[in-house]
């Protein structure tokens, strides 16, 4: 089972198992984008990107699988669990709120994402290396686009700013649990497979901190980080909105192919 | 006819991409390996984007194309090392501009436009209508056209 250290589960099983549940939930994400972005360009940019993450989403999962030894495949651990068993960052399903909202929760993600790939691609674990080197260099093409657009829209309008730093105050909150460890990111690094996520903290805070400035953005004070979804202890009510949409036909219709 | 590995490439060098059909799957460069184990053939391909639609469709192709030939293939997908724009071969880059689709640069943009070769050109789109191209246009001829982006 995906998700919580458990004696005698493969650590890489619960490491592929979030990086693919996180993927998947921002690539469903942004797909509810398709045909209602606010320009076409920012249409196509978000439906490829989606794409992207889907397919990240689904070679992260069939490892995640294949390495729990229970026989099931990306499309039975995407289409086939509970919100309870999901192992995403809380900050990937939220819904998208306005063009603002999702354009700087998708830096947000990119920025941690570039940065924890390009950790995983010297992992000892040669298949997270080869599926880390393939993401990494499409999560390089997103981050320096959703990088761009936010401070294009932080240091644009009176408008477009005010929504930005509204958007910044209700995402900032989520930003603690990409650098949240337990055992089990614990017994991965100490192996050599995945860097502890706390070590990221600096180089992506400075990265964010560098990107807002430029975006004339201010993070808010937080006391207390919203964490929970890739330990599984809690997630938002929104997760389970969100898996009825994607997974009413697998559900409806067990098995099915056309 | 005895079967050799250097015949599948050149079988393979006559499908096409089916996304982009002027470029074959050998010029887009993800035949990584061809090889015989025991009595099956094997062809490892590399995919281009994560994501790409057009992976699926390519496996399928190359099973196809080659059961015409009488040749039954399994097809592996490889990912490692990942698959780049520099490995579109020469011929292919040509075909690519030749039918209008600007071939990668490391650059990070295109070289020339397309129809005219003016280097006076803008970035209309980071992406476009695949994974693989961005949107740019020349602002000599004012022609749109799609860049392959360098991976």
């Amino acid at each position: 089972m995906v998700g919580g250290p458990i004696a005698g589960v493969d650590p890489v099983a619960i490491l592929a198992g979030r990086m693919g549940d996180t993927a998947l939930v921002l690539g469903h994400r942004i797909s509810e984008w398709c045909g209602l972005a606010p320009a076409l360009e920012e249409d196509i940019a978000l439906a490829n990107t989606a794409l992207d993450l889907i397919g990240q989403a689904k070679l992260w999962l069939d490892l995640a699988g294949a390495r729990e030894g229970l026989g099931r495949d990306a499309d039975g651990l995407a289409y086939l669990r509970d919100a309870w068993d999901f192992r995403n960052l809380l900050l990937v399903e939220r819904p998208n709120g306005d063009f603002g909202d999702t354009i700087l929760r998708q830096a947000l993600f990119d920025g941690w994402h570039v940065q924890l790939l390009a950790g995983l691609r010297d992992s000892r674990d040669e298949q997270v290396a080869a599926i880390a080197a393939k993401a990494s260099k499409e999560a390089a093409y997103h981050w320096q686009r959703s990088r761009e657009t936010v401070i294009a829209l932080g240091d644009g309008t009176e408008e477009s700013h005010a929504r930005m730093q509204a958007a910044l105050v209700r995402a900032w909150p989520f930003v603690g649990e990409m650098f949240e460890s337990d055992e089990t990111d614990a017994a991965l690094s100490s192996a050599g497979i995945a860097p502890a996520p706390a070590t990221l903290s600096t180089s992506v805070m400075g990265a964010f901190e560098e990107m807002l400035a430029e975006a004339t953005l201010r993070a808010p004070e937080v006391s207390r980080w919203q964490t929970g979804g890739r330990s599984g202890r809690m997630h938002t009510e929104h997760l389970g909105h969100m898996l009825s949409t994607m997974q009413w036909l697998q559900r409806a219709y067990p098995g099915c192919d056309w | 006819m005895q079967v050799t590995a250097q015949q599948i490439r050149t079988w393979l060098a006559d499908v096409p991409d089916p996304e982009i059909p002027v470029i074959s799957l050998v010029e887009l460069g993800v035949i990584r390996d061809v090889r015989q184990v025991d009595a099956q053939w094997e062809v490892d391909v590399s995919p281009t984007y994560s994501g790409c639609p057009a992976t699926s469709v390519i496996a399928q192709t190359i099973r196809e194309a080659l059961a015409e030939h009488g040749v039954s293939v399994a097809v592996n997908q490889t990912l490692s090392p990942p698959w780049t724009t520099d490995w579109i071969s020469q011929s292919g880059r040509e075909k690519l501009e030749a039918y209008g689709i600007a071939p990668p640069r490391a650059a990070g943009g295109p070289e020339r436009c397309p129809r005219c070769h003016s280097a006076d050109l803008e970035r209309l789109s980071q992406f476009g209508s695949t994974p693989c191209k961005a949107q740019w246009r020349c602002r000599t001829c004012l022609e749109p056209f799609e860049y392959f982006k360098c991976l």
